[in-house]
């Protein structure tokens, strides 16, 4: 079929017109001419002869009459070997050659391919002629970085399909046919190791979703003890400016115990990418000995770069975690943040003169947020395997108020809610997520009535503190002031965690348990503390033995040491520890 | 040859509609009227109908005045002759000097691509020490000072462009007091820094629309020296002046607002600009220090709440003092660790921060009748010399003096145990005089 074409007609924004007779759909990429450069767009509304397109590039000097060519394909990225350690834009082209070819700055209407297609890769077949195989099965695979990368049956191919011949073991590009395959009315088909699939439409190439349970362990103690993240899951992290998003995510991204990881910079700031490019390529991944820009792919749409292209980038995150669950893997996407990926959907359904709904987000909006975190999910494969997509969100609400729509509409689709706090930011108790207002519907590792016990000596210490400003220590009963202290115990040498302490930064789920239960202890105890400024000399003590504790390694011989000087100094102060 | 039109359809606030082809979106018109020429821009394309924004505003414009399209976008001068001038908020001269047209720029320009930046790591000295000591201003950074109107925040803007180790300064008005720019140019200029400046300066009397030019004027020229090699400074004040000028067009071109009559893209626009402040490379750099005016005080108003949300920190500038608890500069740990400052650099920066924030403790305690103990003394002492030989705004010091006098300041209210500082810093830095 003759690709269609058409004329603008209007230009507003980011916003174009196009009179066009033809066949097109929804979501069908159009390319403005302008001279030698070719302006992606999308169609996001048809009218009777019109298309409404929103454009991923500057719109400046387009022109009424200017040609307009449709490619009959949806909005899709390119799948295949060799995802691992890009840096892409929204639209999934690559930076690093971008910046190769054209130098300091973006160029507008330039288009890179995404996958090296001279690279070759080491296929190994895991089919034969004769074999049946459905959509997402794998047909071989190849080894990138320390994967087995599945070669898979297209995603798009509906039915089944007799497999006619397969590639010997060998190396091939991307491109080389590796598999010829006849559908049930006979018809061949040359598969290669890559295809494109659209972003805005989920991959569902599986036998069925399940219910997520087990942990993803973070290293963050808040976070696995106390709100934790299930493999599959999904969580979001609202909070105001400086609270500690961005840092809190970058955390996440080195020590998350998941096989890959997706990081989508969402309409935030260029510096902050470049602290993840130039570092992550420096951090030895300590599961695999391998750096962790070898397990991660950053998707790079940042506020100053196009607006709808932002609004792709999401999509383009996403997409590509649903591809790597496919191979079995624990994949993580962060985007931070979505809040800026919903202002583009704003600025785009404003130019579309839609009815406005809360704070002239589009109607849609709240659909829009459950579908993307929707894409999330455990998910057992037709060959058994399981694979898991978890999604976590930042959300940076309009004057750090959680009631505005974006965060509302997240917080009832996720499966943990992890609120930064800007009094805690402001404390610097890091991370900054609130311990009193957070919440996660997902299975903790450690005992839950364990976890609540301590979660109530919060409450109730942070009560007393409260009451304390009022009627100062004077007022404040022994008891009280006890429970005082053992709150803000648990804060500073559990709660907080030192992001800049090789050690301390990430905590195992074997420490965490063991060090969880000796925090508990000291809850439980019923300490001989009859004088207030003893009571705070002792806390100050044991918290400082305890901060050390966190600061050295399990496997240090000095781990046990310190233990030992805790639990003296916790028998010389209590009189009948087991008691309370 | 252009094509010149003489038929105005409508006008609507400051956004006129006329019947023409063959114009480029976002093109330049000169619109001539009985009080002299202004340019417009186009903001819209709709079929034949193109709406422009006047930049001198549509007052006195008739229906019949000459729109004449000019082929091309906003553009601006750049030459090295721009040093010492001062322009308006359409790029002419309003010094009595020539007008230049060496070389004419594209503004707005595309952004940096992300895998082109560096880390930041050159710290800008001010000699302010609540700058340079506790949130180091740091070359490519975008930082705006939050405050009120009434705190001296013009002055603070023209000191730090005075003393701050950079090649050149870009100083954009936006609604400018006419007096804040005459003081401006005058302290440039006795402080022997005009030479190396450029205005771009909308005062509060000029029209609003040329205000919405000076960030991107002020930054695209910026861009042109930083790529020549030339650290810049750019001084945006102020920010939400701007804002409130894209406001009012929004409302003109019935855009639905999302907050407080603001456009839905005002986040994305004021990172537009911001986002410009960039390290080149193997080249220059800019950094843009910005005023944020907080309406009402309240620093959850749009404007600085999405300033917050695109800057790399931020100075509160509360009662004629940086206030050391909400300002921060988030790349200063880039600077100030031991091999890019002195080594007890940030030791006397957390130290002093938090006796100081025991000492606003004890003034609670104190202010609410508490008894004092000798500790409480000693903080309200600290207090007292931190506030006036540290956060006044008239110190001004180079940083390695300012943190002896962080060490001398500590040693008079102190015994060294007591600020809980390492022991190999106080055997090196404590001062002899001290306790
Ligand atoms: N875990 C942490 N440990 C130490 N410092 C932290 C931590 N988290 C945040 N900070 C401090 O707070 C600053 C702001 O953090 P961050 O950039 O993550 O905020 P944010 O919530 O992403 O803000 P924004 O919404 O403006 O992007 C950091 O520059 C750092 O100084
Ligand atoms: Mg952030």
């Amino acid at each position: 079929m003759k690709p269609n074409t058409g004329k603008i007609i209007g230009v507003s924004g980011n916003m174009v017109t196009v009179s066009v007779d033809g066949n097109i759909m929804q979501n069908e990429v159009a390319y403005i001419i302008k001279g030698d450069q070719r302006l992606k767009s999308e169609i996001v509304r048809i009218g009777d002869g019109v298309a409404f397109m929103q454009v991923f590039e500057s719109t400046k000097g387009l022109n009424i009459g200017d040609d307009v060519e449709f490619s009959g394909q949806l909005l899709s990225v390119q799948l295949g070997p060799g995802l691992l350690t890009h840096i892409y834009d929204g639209l999934q082209n690559p930076l690093p050659d971008l910046a190769e070819a054209h130098g300091f700055f973006l160029p507008r209407g330039v288009e890179l391919k995404p996958l090296d297609e001279t690279a070759k890769w080491k296929f190994t077949p895991s089919v034969k002629a004769g074999d049946v195989v459905v959509a997402g099965q794998s047909l071989g695979f190849v080894p990138e970085g320390i994967f087995e990368h599945q070669i898979m049956v297209p995603f798009d191919l509906r039915g089944e399909f007799t497999v006619t011949e397969v590639a010997k073991a060998g190396d091939y590009t991307i491109t080389d046919t590796i598999a010829q395959v006849k559908d049930e009315k006979g018809k061949s088909l040359n598969i290669s190791m890559s295809f494109r699939w659209p972003v805005k439409l989920a991959i569902e190439a599986y036998k069925e979703k399940i219910v997520p349970v087990d942990p993803l362990v973070t290293q963050a103690r808040i976070i696995d003890t106390f709100f934790p993240v299930a493999k599959g899951g999904t969580f979001c992290i609202p909070g105001p400016f400086g609270a500690g998003k961005t840092v809190l995510q970058h955390i996440l991204s080195r020590y998350a115990q998941v096989d890959i990881v997706i990081v989508a910079a969402c309409g935030e700031r260029a510096g902050e990418v470049v602290e993840l490019l130039r570092e992550f390529p420096e951090l030895e991944d300590p599961r695999t000995g391998k750096t962790l820009m070898d397990r991660t792919i950053i998707i790079c749409n940042t506020s100053s770069m196009p607006v709808a292209a932002r609004e792709a980038s999401v999509y383009t995150a996403v997409t590509l975690g649903e591809y790597y669950r496919q191979m079995g893997l624990d994949v993580l996407l962060m985007a931070d943040s979505t809040s800026r990926w919903a202002q583009a959907m704003r600025e785009l359904s404003g130019r579309l003169e839609e009815i406005p709904g809360e704070e002239a987000f589009p109607a849609y909006l709240e659909s829009r947020i459950a579908e993307f975190y929707e894409r999330s999910g455990l998910v057992e494969l037709h060959d058994g395997k399981v694979g898991s997509l978890t999604i976590g969100g930042t959300v940076s609400p309009a004057g750090g108020n959680f009631e505005e729509p974006v965060t509302q509409a997240t917080l009832k689709v996720v499966g943990a809610f992890l609120g930064l706090s800007r009094d805690r930011a402001n404390a610097r108790r890091f991370p900054s997520i609130h311990p009193l207002e957070s919440w996660s519907k997902y299975p903790t590792f450690v005992d839950d009535n364990e976890v609540a016990a301590a979660r109530d000596m919060l409450q109730r210490g942070s009560d007393v503190g409260q009451m304390m400003m009022v009627v100062g220590e004077e007022g404040t009963s022994h008891e009280d002031f006890q429970l005082y202290l053992k709150g803000e115990f648990l804060d500073s040498v559990f709660l907080q965690q030192n992001a800049f302490d090789k050690v301390d930064a990430g905590s195992s789920k074997d420490r965490q348990q063991y060090v969880f239960a000796m925090v508990n202890r000291v809850l439980k105890t019923n300490f001989q503390l009859d004088d207030k400024e003893k009571a705070r000399g002792f806390f100050n003590q044991l918290r400082q033995l305890f901060i050390d504790w966190n600061y050295i390694a399990m496997d240090d011989a000095e781990f046990k040491a310190q233990e030992n000087s805790i639990d003296k100094l916790i028998k010389e102060n209590s009189g009948n520890e087991e008691s309370l | 040859m252009r094509k010149v039109y003489n038929k105005i359809l409508s006008i609507s606030g400051n956004v006129i509609t006329v019947k023409a082809s063959d114009v480029g979106y976002e093109e330049l018109a000169e619109i001539t009227t009985h009080r002299g020429k202004s340019l417009a821009q186009v903001i819209k394309l709709d079929g034949d109908l193109v709406s422009l924004q006047v930049f001198a505003g549509s007052r006195g414009v008739s229906v019949s005045d000459e729109v004449r399209f000019l082929g091309h976008p906003m553009q601006v001068t750049y030459s090295d002759n721009m040093l010492g001038r001062i322009f308006d908020g359409a790029g002419n001269p309003r010094d009595k000097g020539p007008q230049l047209a060496d070389e004419m720029i594209e503004v707005a320009g595309p952004s940096v691509n992300p895998a082109k930046r560096i880390i930041p790591k050159r710290m800008i000295r001010t000699n302010i020490p609540m700058i340079d000591i506790f949130n180091s201003l740091v070359v490519s950074q975008k930082l705006p000072i939050f405050s009120i109107s009434g705190e001296p925040y013009n002055e603070l803007l023209a000191r730090i462009a005075l003393q701050a180790e950079v090649d050149m300064i870009i100083l954009g008005g936006i609604g400018l007091k006419y007096d804040e720019y005459m003081k401006f140019k005058s302290v440039l200029e006795e402080g022997g820094a005009l030479s190396r400046s450029i205005f771009f300066m909308n005062t509060a009397s000029d029209p609003i629309v040329e205000s919405l030019m000076v960030p991107d004027l002020s930054l695209a020229v910026a861009e042109k020296f930083a790529l020549k090699g030339k650290d810049v400074l750019v001084l945006l004040t102020d920010m939400t002046n701007f804002a409130d000028a894209m406001k009012e067009i929004a409302i003109t071109m019935e855009q639905v607002p999302s907050n407080r009559g603001y456009p839905g893209d005002l986040y994305s626009q004021l990172a537009a600009r911001y986002e410009k402040a960039v390290d080149f490379e193997g080249a220059g750099s800019i950094t843009v220090l910005a005023v944020t005016t907080m309406p009402g005080d309240d620093v959850t108003h749009p404007v600085p709440d999405n300033t917050g949300y695109i800057t790399e920190g931020q100075f509160y500038l509360h009662h004629g003092y940086i206030d050391p608890f909400g300002s921060l500069s988030r790349l200063k740990q880039q600077v100030n660790g031991s091999d890019s400052s002195r080594k007890d650099h940030r030791a006397i920066m957390d130290g002093m921060i938090q006796l100081y924030a025991q000492y606003i403790e004890t003034e609670e305690k104190r202010s609410m009748g508490f008894r004092m103990s000798s500790w409480d003394q000693k903080l309200l002492k600290y207090g007292q010399h931190f506030k006036s030989q540290m956060m006044n705004l008239t110190v001004n010091i180079p940083l390695e003096e300012a943190l002896d006098r962080g060490w001398q300041i500590l040693a008079d209210c102190f015994t060294s145990e007591e600020t809980r500082m390492r022991t190999e810093l106080i055997n090196e830095f404590w001062p002899t005089n001290g306790k």
